[in-house]
């Protein structure tokens, strides 16, 4: 049980990011962009989060929030140029998002070199504290697992979600959204900018991927280096389509995702489970989402207009 | 002045005009980067003209040697996969295919001719040509999935090649480990007449690791000028990219070129991955992550215009970009300086609808001096 209790509480940790980021390509996907850039946008985060928080802890306990936030706006700015890309100069997406990739690499290890004069960021001592909720940590399971000793960051990404369902189902903007992505010469006709609902798309993609990375590389390491995001930004893609596009479906996935990463991490404790490598758990998510992606093609699930640049001409 | 203004605004120019102004912003924009954070930018082309001619700009007028062969042959070894890979990433381009899985394709490819190479044994000459098949045929077999799946079900290439790479990854290093001999970083040494390595070229260049795999390279570009400008086959496939509406109502079989297509990709990868082991290292390696050898195919592709001698040549651009790597560590330039630039070179070259209304804009106009 111990074992269960550890795998789980791990699991949360290692969804976080994923489930964050994973919201931030939902809007601009949702919006009508496809963003496989998340990867670099993390990697933004990751690196400049990792960095202010070097430069910010000897002065105040709340540098890791801090830190973070940094980050978020960081990986924000860095998705306009994705953005300009996509929306203005009408860039093919796909190659857009290459480039923020490459260019993230290249970026962040090479301002490492410049401010810390090695390959990685120097190491932060201090992150996030754990946190006990009193009396909620005293549920069976959930009280344990969710309550007892973790990162508030975690109720972060939950917080995160139910506020995305509600932003994209229940309010005038998330409707706009949704349309931009779906029918975007509708919305045009009813005098909403197609352009500025996709900024916005991108933007948070941005800010939560960069959000994302940010909170992997303060929770999962010690510093940020060129491997620390490691594919966890393709991951998040993974679980947007194996969520369909949707918040909770997202949580889900996310969940599901980080579970199989702990699970790669663990199975040799298992005897059941020890005759598969641990490779087979790594590649487990990868594979689900091509299997998830030929059960869907019956059915229409991505957004419409989704990867098309907009043209007021076009039909 | 005005004929050089018009010759810009002609739009017949702007697909070879367009990556040379990439190219040249890439390299302003490197430049630029390096000044603000107080390195000096001349310093990047000193490294970069000694990695491609092996020329040291700074010794030609003093008693140290000013020339050394060694890195115009390296510069080759880290051209050969870049040039493969970027045929790859075009031949799919061009039937309106993107091939985002070279990564993977690259890494099966390395599977497929390390198993080969060391479970297999052949005489010499032969040897080599069957582990390369082997290493296409690999890469082939990881471009098929996507095609087939994309032919069938209508599954977006791009998402699915993704999702392969990282599968080739950890599927990849599993088999490597696997094979008797191995340590954990990497294979054992494959023998020596299964490789394409050559004392000859090496002394030829002072040591470098110049291998065969330069005749590969040049083969490849033949069979793909061959297949897209003299076949039908090739009519096919680019009349796809163009409008799969209009070529399906011709009568062609778009479903099947796209599969078709996504399999000659890969094998193009997997051949750049064979040419890693059985050329550059001589050994089967475990990756804790991804090389670039299959994105980096992607800014090849897309500068040398999905063409067979423009990837060719982009391929020796980027490649000695990459070999220049080295010696800006030495003279104590952070060597990502080079990703940088490749990266904001695709930036620019994704920009060419907005370049391109600038550029038309320079047309004289009538009665204008």
């Amino acid at each position: 049980m111990e074992l269960i209790y550890s795998m789980l509480a791990l699991t949360i940790v290692f969804s976080t990011p994923i489930i964050i980021t994973s919201l931030g390509g939902m809007f601009s996907e949702r919006s009508g962009i496809v963003n496989i850039g998340l990867e670099g946008l993390m990697m933004f985060g990751g690196f400049t989060a990792a960095t202010a928080l070097v430069y910010l802890q000897p002065y105040t306990s709340l540098a890791p929030w801090l830190a973070i936030l940094i980050g978020a706006i960081v990986g924000g700015l860095i998705s306009l140029i994705h953005a300009y890309l996509s929306i203005h100069a009408k860039a093919d997406q796909i190659i857009s998002g290459v480039a923020i990739n490459m260019l993230a690499t290249g970026v962040t290890i090479y301002l490492a070199q410049v401010i810390f004069g090695q390959q990685r960021t120097q190491s932060f001592s201090q992150s996030f504290e754990r946190f006990t909720v009193p009396l909620l940590s005293e549920i069976p399971l959930i009280g344990d697992v969710l309550f007892t000793r973790v990162y508030l960051t975690v109720h972060l990404a939950i917080v995160l979600v139910v506020v995305s369902w509600y932003v994209l189902y229940k309010t005038p903007f998330g409707l706009r959204l949704r349309a931009a992505g779906e029918h975007p010469h509708a919305l045009d006709s009813m005098g909403v900018s197609v352009f500025k609902m996709r900024y916005i798309g991108v933007f948070l993609s941005g800010i939560f991927a960069g959000l994302g990375g940010g909170i992997l590389v303060l929770t999962q390491d010690i510093q940020y280096t060129v491997t620390s995001i490691g594919g966890t930004g393709f991951i998040a893609l993974a679980a947007l389509i194996f969520g369909r596009w949707k918040p909770i479906g997202v949580l889900g996935a996310g969940l599901f995702f980080g579970f199989s990463r702990i699970f790669a991490l663990y199975s040799s404790r298992f005897e059941i489970l020890s005759r598969f490598p641990n490779e087979f758990f790594f590649a487990l998510p990868y594979v689900l989402t091509i299997v998830a992606l030929v059960a869907f093609s019956r059915q229409s699930v991505a957004p419409k207009a989704v990867g098309k640049p907009y043209d007021k001409g076009g039909r | 002045m005005k004929t050089i203004r018009n010759f810009l605004a002609n739009e017949d120019h702007h697909g070879l005009l367009i990556p040379f102004i990439a190219i040249i912003l890439g390299f302003l924009a490197g430049s630029v980067i390096m000044i603000f954070s107080g390195l000096n930018p001349l310093d990047l082309f000193t490294s970069f003209v000694r990695a491609v001619t092996g020329i040291e700009l700074g010794n030609l007028f003093n008693d140290q040697p000013a020339f050394n062969a060694r890195y115009f042959g390296e510069f080759f070894v880290y051209s050969i996969p870049l040039i493969l890979t970027g045929l790859s990433v075009a031949f799919a381009f061009r039937t309106g295919l993107f091939n985002i899985g070279g990564e993977g394709q690259v890494m099966i490819g390395a599977l497929a001719a390390s198993y080969a190479g060391l479970m297999l044994d052949l005489p010499a000459v032969i040897f080599p040509i069957v582990v390369l098949i082997a290493g296409a045929l690999g890469g082939a077999f990881w471009g098929f999935i996507p095609g087939i799946l994309k032919a069938k079900f209508r599954v977006h290439e791009v998402v699915v090649t993704i999702m392969l790479n990282y599968t080739a990854l950890y599927f990849s290093n599993y088999y490597i480990r696997a094979l008797p001999d191995s340590s954990s970083t990497k294979t054992a040494d494959l023998p020596a007449k299964a490789t394409l390595q050559s004392d000859f070229l090496s002394s030829l260049t002072n040591n470098s690791r110049l291998h065969w795999g330069f005749l590969v390279v040049i083969f490849c570009a033949l069979v793909f000028y061959f297949i897209i400008n003299k076949t039908t086959f090739g009519y096919e496939l680019k009349s796809v990219g163009f409008n799969p509406l209009a070529s399906e109502y011709a009568g062609m079989k778009v479903q099947r070129n796209a599969a078709l297509s996504m399999t000659i990709a890969g094998s193009l990868s997997g051949l750049a991955g064979a040419i890693l082991v059985v050329g550059t290292f001589g050994y089967g390696r475990i990756l804790g992550s991804f090389e670039n050898y299959g994105f980096d195919g992607i800014a090849v592709a897309l500068v040398g215009g999905s063409t067979a001698i423009g990837s060719v040549l982009a391929g020796l651009l980027f490649g000695g970009l990459k070999a220049s790597q080295t010696i800006m560590q030495v003279s104590r330039i952070p060597r990502d300086i080079a990703i940088i630039i490749i990266a904001i070179i695709i930036v620019f070259v994704a920009m060419k609808h907005p370049i391109k209304q600038a550029l038309k804009k320079l047309k004289v106009k009538e009665g204008e001096q």
